[in-house]
């Protein structure tokens, strides 16, 4: 270890022995985590080992983790996507409106992911074609996306979706394993494989360590940033024909505070906030925990409000553990 | 992991077992309220718990999202299904949004009714209303010719021209006039849209065009005040009395002053006893959610299901001297 603290900036990957770094990872401390979650959950409710409990608890986090897969790789460039909720917004309430002019599900589901898209690549030109920053840019959309839909829609609600559009969002695919499951872990395989064994990751985390060098490197960061906005977009849009299925129908209030959950979610997976590290095994551990607490805590019939302190506590507790774990060992 | 998970999964379905095998606990009803930290859900809290001791053996678990939205009580509803509840009892944020969750609470064996703010029908077996528009409107005049025993002249101010709801009251009040009061003499009705400026000119118009007026019913809580305040301002304490809707923390000051004799609203406490009641009786199949059943509601009489399977609790509550200090604190 001792070489890592005198070497300068380095991608802390790989440096240890692969073993060692396992056990003392980040994520190692978040299986810690969800396990004892697990365990405190099953002894504090009798109601919480329960094939359907279980898999109730899933839909209360899978729609945001899956925009948190996309989020982490734009969060790891250095840059941030806040118009994520404001996406889901505009996409349902354009789904709203093609079911009032009698298109079908997979009419629906294009256009929800077409329009997710859209609005991501409307974000990504505006930071790497105009050069803003990403959070001014991501705030102004915000605030446009869900206007839009407000001017649209005021205070009606688009419903009548077609029965077969339920599934997304309520079906089933085997037993008590939900669609919205299985969509999540493996969209999760394809950004773990993208982010950790392509060289297309491994320039996202170039990017944030070091934009220029990574630049004259030969690198076309704009260009990777760009597709990573149409991909945080992308899975806005999936979200959004996700939810719009759940609630089977669409209201501008939709997904009012998901940004800052999702963010939640990626920032308690390990990713840094100022970008460079992190590891999608983190995110989709922190997915599950969020999910494990919230639900555990709603079994408890815990008022919302404790439970966000609860949620706040965790995520600087998991953040400041390591860090005070490594003083502690610098020290000795 | 894996092997751990699946002895928990076996762990589970034991537990499962137990719980089914274990009858004898007390019917539990999730209160679902809009958001937590109101105070008329609170207070709604104090009747559903009153309900629950009036009743026995029924446990009221009073829970909410911290934000008014559908998706944070879809969350809630999720929770209480896994926690294997008898009924649910929801103001809904979304009459639409809710619907599929709270179907597969149905599906379940879980009985839900909606109270205060409904649910599409699809979603729910019943809803209680907290008043119905008849009601509402022959209150209105009620508290007016209470304090009129020889009658005179009264004016509406109302909210704006195009509201709903104050429109379709007006109009039952003045199906009423005739047969119940008629020494009631209505002479003007006028809109100050909910907007305190033009509450205050619209009111301050009334009484200098029309010298004999008695009252002045704002079925609003903005054009109550407003009202209230001309009455107050111009020393025409006891000559005119202002009436209507009103909320009672805002409204307490001029009950104390004389402005206004009694006001009435909704009354959140006697909504919780009744949702109770209600998701109570439906539950353990005492009566069967149809159009024409009537469900009894302990201290607050009856209620008759109609075609949509919904029904009004009760005229407005009337707040007073004798009341408004408590409920003032409510909400």
């Amino acid at each position: 270890m001792s070489d890592a603290v005198h070497s300068p900036r380095t991608i802390p990957d790989r440096l240890d022995n692969p073993l060692r770094s396992a056990v003392l990872s980040w994520e190692a401390l978040l299986v810690i985590v969800a396990v004892a979650i697990f365990v405190i959950n099953s002894f504090a409710s009798p109601y919480f080992l329960n094939a359907w409990s279980l898999s109730d608890l899933t839909f209360n986090f899978t729609e945001k983790a899956l925009i948190a897969l996309a989020m982490a790789l734009l969060i790891i460039t250095g840059e941030i996507d806040l118009s994520v909720a404001a996406i889901i917004a505009l996409a349902s309430t354009l789904m709203g409106m093609a079911v009032q002019a009698g298109i079908d599900t997979p009419g629906l589901v294009a256009i929800g992911i077409l329009v997710g898209l859209g609005c991501g690549a409307f974000n990504g030109a505006m930071v790497t074609g105009l050069g803003l920053p990403s959070i001014v840019v991501t705030i102004g959309t915000m605030s446009l996306f869900r206007g839009i839909s407000y001017i649209i829609l005021g205070d009606q609600a688009y419903k009548g979706y077609p029965a077969d559009f339920a599934f997304f969002g309520q079906g089933y695919v085997w037993w008590v394993v939900s669609f919205e499951l299985v969509l999540f872990l493996v969209a999760a395989l394809i950004y773990g494989f993208l982010l950790h064994r392509t060289s297309f990751g491994r320039r996202i985390f170039a990017i944030g360590n070091n934009p220029v060098a990574t630049q004259f490197s030969g690198v076309r960061v704009g260009r990777i940033k760009f597709i990573l906005f149409c991909l945080t977009g992308l899975m806005a849009g999936i979200a959004s024909v996700l939810i719009t299925s759940r609630l089977g129908s669409t209201r501008p209030s939709i997904a009012q505070g998901y940004e800052l959950e999702v963010i939640t979610m990626v920032v308690l997976g390990g990713v840094s906030i100022l970008g460079g590290a992190g590891s999608i095994p983190g995110v989709v551990l922190a997915a599950f925990i969020m999910g494990l607490v919230t639900f555990g805590l709603g079994l408890l019939n815990v008022p919302g409000i404790v439970m966000s302190i609860f949620i706040g506590l965790l995520l600087i507790v998991v953040i400041a553990l390591p860090i005070v774990w490594n003083r502690f060992r610098m020290q000795r | 992991m894996s092997l751990f998970k699946k002895l928990m999964m076996t762990a589970a379905l034991s537990v499962a077992m137990l719980a089914t095998a274990a009858n004898a606990e007390p019917i539990k009803i999730g209160l679902v309220v809009k958001s937590l930290g109101n105070g008329f859900f609170d207070a709604a809290n104090k009747g559903a718990q009153e309900a629950a001791k009036e009743i026995g053996d029924v446990e009221v678990i009073y829970t909410g999202p911290t934000s008014a939205t559908a998706e944070g009580q879809i969350e809630i509803i999720n929770s209480l299904v896994a926690q294997q509840v008898n009924a649910i009892a929801i103001s809904a944020n979304d009459p639409d949004a809710l619907v599929p969750a709270l179907k597969k609470a149905m599906d379940r064996g879980i009985t839900v009714i909606s109270w205060d703010s409904g649910v599409a029908q699809e979603g729910r077996q019943v809803h209680l209303n907290p008043s119905d528009t008849n009601l509402i409107g022959e209150t209105i005049i009620k508290l007016a010719a209470d304090h009129l025993p020889e009658g005179g002249d009264v004016a509406i101010l109302s909210a704006s021209s195009t509201a709903t709801n104050q429109n379709a009251w007006i109009e039952a009040a003045k199906k009423v006039l005739p047969e119940k009061f008629p020494k009631i003499n209505l002479v003007a009705t006028v809109y100050g849209d909910d907007d305190s400026v033009k509450s205050t000119n619209e009111a301050k118009g009334l009484i200098s065009s029309h010298p004999n007026l008695k009252a002045i019913i704002a079925p609003t809580t903005v054009g109550v005040v407003a009202a209230a305040q001309v009455v107050t301002d111009q020393n025409l304490i006891g000559k005119i009395n202002v009436t209507g809707l009103a909320l009672p923390s805002e409204f307490k000051k001029f009950i104390d002053n004389g402005s206004s004799q009694a006001v009435a609203l909704w009354n959140p406490i006697d909504l919780g006893y009744s949702a109770v009641q209600i998701s109570h009786q439906l539950a353990t199949k005492k009566v069967e959610a149809k159009p024409g059943t009537t469900i009894s509601i302990g201290r607050v009489g009856s209620i008759t299901l109609d075609d949509t399977n919904s029904a009004a609790m009760a005229a407005p509550f009337q707040f007073d001297k004798s009341n408004i200090e408590e409920f003032s604190k409510i909400y």
